[in-house]
């Protein structure tokens, strides 16, 4: 069986149809994606699957990645946290090295940028790459996945200056966007129902997941996957499960996350969630490397109710996830949680520690309505959630970029 | 040979196609009264098409309370409800073009303007945010050669083909009609009860697989009035 022949069976023949369509009059073309990591974090796993798909279609695809010393991703940190609202200014000294860095990755990627029929960028790591390239054939995207509606403006308005001679920019969502002189698409990404993460596992392989980590299977539990970074709220949850807790003594609480390579900030937030969780021993914060997926999959499995409790999200990936797996989520009421989690139907979106424990509390205290939710919830990610709807996109919006974005109708039929 | 048997023949098979939009921002959004009329005023209408029909194709798991966008972040973020009760009385299905819906729009927010003076520093909680969209279209390879195959297969339709065919074809088909009627029209008259009846269906209120619902209804009854 071929990959799309798997895809078919998860997501439905006539999305794999559509597909093949709109792959059709793009065959022969190249399409490169660069961003800054293989491993960690949203889009690496996103990409880890859309190339080898995309590639299925009959459209030449790679994926290169930049890379950078400490300063390089200690600006670029700093970008994507002013980007989501900080008002942190960035240093000189910084923005040079941001700068140089991306014209060396564009003396060792040129040929293959300058070449390619669509080059996709994600986020503000690589986003320079455009001005190093002059002579380039294709149209080049930029691909925003991060939470941008207030962002600090000084930031902005320096990135700016390299995003805006793109052909096109995509967000996750409409506040996300920008003033820019070029179309802006709208894009929710995705999850991969055949990945490692996402696949239905074996009874037998989550509990046994569940006794390595000490985690009584017999008692309620929240658990909340996320990279240890403070828009995640980790200590947000902790002071929900606190609050739940006098209420419901048996819960337990996971917190499980990876460490992404271009984020240095991860050791300092995961040194003060140990410590607000010191002393509780129903409290599990799990360091997990970044090709734990099967153990995060079966952490989700096992949850009664995850919690994704955000205070800024570009889109909160680990919700899809979870909803994938038929559970009901309690988010944080921001970013791109806003789209997946409809209030009452697959979760509960929720502003504070004290909203989360009363949602967790509520739902323990109605197992039907956990299982009610969990269904639609899988039913939402099917329908406008799954890989298969976000290549489509991206494969309308090159068709679109080829033959003039002003048209608002591709015809395949 | 009799007069309907020439008809059939003469009808070309009806291709079934299938489609999906995809949302751009316009760049534009409001948070104020006056922006938002602004807005309305100025948008492309593409975003006003977006912003009635376009929710249609989306996901939902109860009725809409409002039938467009603009009513219901009248109501929600605006907090004003008696412009947004009047917003979603808006049927665009009468109005000619969409041109003529911005009237009616901008129409009724400067009469409520008139009645309520702290409209026009009020703040909503959350922005207004303008799209429109791009809609790819798809060939199932499915076609249908006569009304009776078309009854017993429409009720199988994705919910997106039955957009396609009946309501973007409001924007293609000659008098705002649909792809439906447009064919059958080519069997001469022996359809066209089942045309009248596809005409009086208003595609706006309620969703799309309750549309579904209704429009193979009338053509299964259609059908069999046919046949006997």
């Amino acid at each position: 069986m071929s990959l799309l022949d798997d895809y078919a069976a998860a997501a439905g023949e006539d999305v794999i149809d559509h597909l093949r369509q709109l792959a059709a009059p793009l065959r022969g073309a190249t399409v490169v994606h660069v961003n800054s990591t293989r491993a960690g974090g949203g889009v690496a796993e996103i990409l880890d699957k859309m190339v080898p798909l995309t590639e299925e279609l009959g459209i030449s695809t790679r994926w290169e990645i930049i890379t950078g010393d400490s300063d390089f991703f200690e600006c670029t940190k700093g970008m994507h946290n002013t980007l989501q609202g900080n008002r942190i200014p960035l240093g000189d000294h910084l923005l040079r090295v941001y700068e140089e860095t991306n014209a060396a990755n564009a003396r060792i990627l040129g040929p293959t940028l300058r070449e390619a029929d669509f080059v996709i960028i994600h986020d503000p790591q690589p986003a320079a790459l455009l001005s190093h390239v002059p002579d380039r054939k294709g149209k080049w995207m930029w691909r925003c996945h991060i939470d941008a509606s207030h962002p600090y403006r000084p930031v902005w308005k320096y990135l700016r200056g390299f995003v805006a001679p793109y052909d096109a920019s995509i967000f996750s969502l409409a506040a996300f966007a920008q003033e820019l002189p070029h179309p802006q698409y709208l894009v929710p990404p995705s999850i991969d129902p055949l990945s490692e993460k996402n696949i239905t596992l074996p009874d037998e392989e989550i509990r046994r997941t569940c006794e390595r980590h000490a985690i009584d299977s017999e008692r309620p539990l929240i658990v909340q996957v996320s990279r240890f970074d403070r828009f995640k709220d980790p200590l947000g949850v902790i002071a929900a499960y606190k609050l739940a807790k006098r209420f419901l003594p048996p819960i337990q609480l996971v917190l499980a996350g990876g460490g992404a390579a271009d984020d240095p900030e991860g050791e300092a937030v995961l040194a003060e969630v140990r410590a607000a969780a010191d002393g509780d021993s129903d409290i599990r914060v799990l360091l997990l490397p970044p090709d734990a997926h099967r153990e995060i999959n079966a952490l989700q499995h096992a949850a009664d109710i995850v919690v994704q409790k955000s205070i800024r999200e570009g889109f909160g990936l680990t919700v899809t996830e979870a909803m994938w797996k038929g559970k009901p989520v309690i988010g944080g009421d921001v970013g791109g949680i806003r789209l997946q989690v409809v209030n009452h139907h697959t979760g509960f979106l929720v502003s504070t520690p004290e909203g989360a424990a009363l949602r967790i509390r509520y739902l323990l205290h109605q197992p039907d309505k956990i299982r009610e939710m969990g269904v639609k919830a899988h039913q939402l990610v099917l329908d406008s959630f799954l890989i298969t709807r976000h290549l489509r996109e991206y494969l309308t919006l090159m068709l679109a970029l080829r033959d003039g974005a002003e048209h608002d109708r591709i015809e395949l039929a | 040979m009799s007069a309907r048997a020439g008809s059939i023949r003469k009808a070309t098979p009806f291709k079934i196609k299938d489609c999906a939009l995809v949302a751009m921002a316009t760049g534009r959004r409001a948070r104020l009264m006056p922006e938002f009329r602004r807005e309305i005023a100025t948008v492309p209408v593409q975003s006003i098409y977006h912003h009635f029909w376009g929710g249609l194709l989306q996901p939902r798991f109860e009725e809409r309370e409002y039938n467009n966008d603009f009513a219901a972040w009248m109501r929600h973020s605006m907090h004003d409800a008696v412009l947004a009760e009047r917003l979603a009385a808006l049927d665009p299905t009468s109005c000619p073009e969409l041109e003529a819906l911005r009237r009616e729009m901008l129409e009724l927010i400067d009469n409520r303007l008139d009645e309520v003076e702290y409209l026009s520093w009020a703040r909503a909680s959350i922005q207004f945010e303008f799209l429109s969209s791009q809609i790819v279209i798809f060939d199932t390879g499915r076609t249908v050669s006569h009304p009776a195959e078309l009854a017993e297969n429409i009720g199988h339709l994705s919910t997106s083909s039955i957009f396609y065919h009946f309501i973007d074809a409001r924007r293609r088909v000659p008098e705002g009609n649909n792809d439906f009627t447009l064919w059958m029209q080519s069997f001469g008259r022996d359809f066209e009860p089942l045309c009248a009846s596809l005409t009086g269906v208003d595609p706006y209120f309620g969703s799309i697989t309750e549309l579904r619902q209704k429009l193979a209804t009338i053509f299964q009854a259609c059908v069999r009035e046919h046949r006997s």
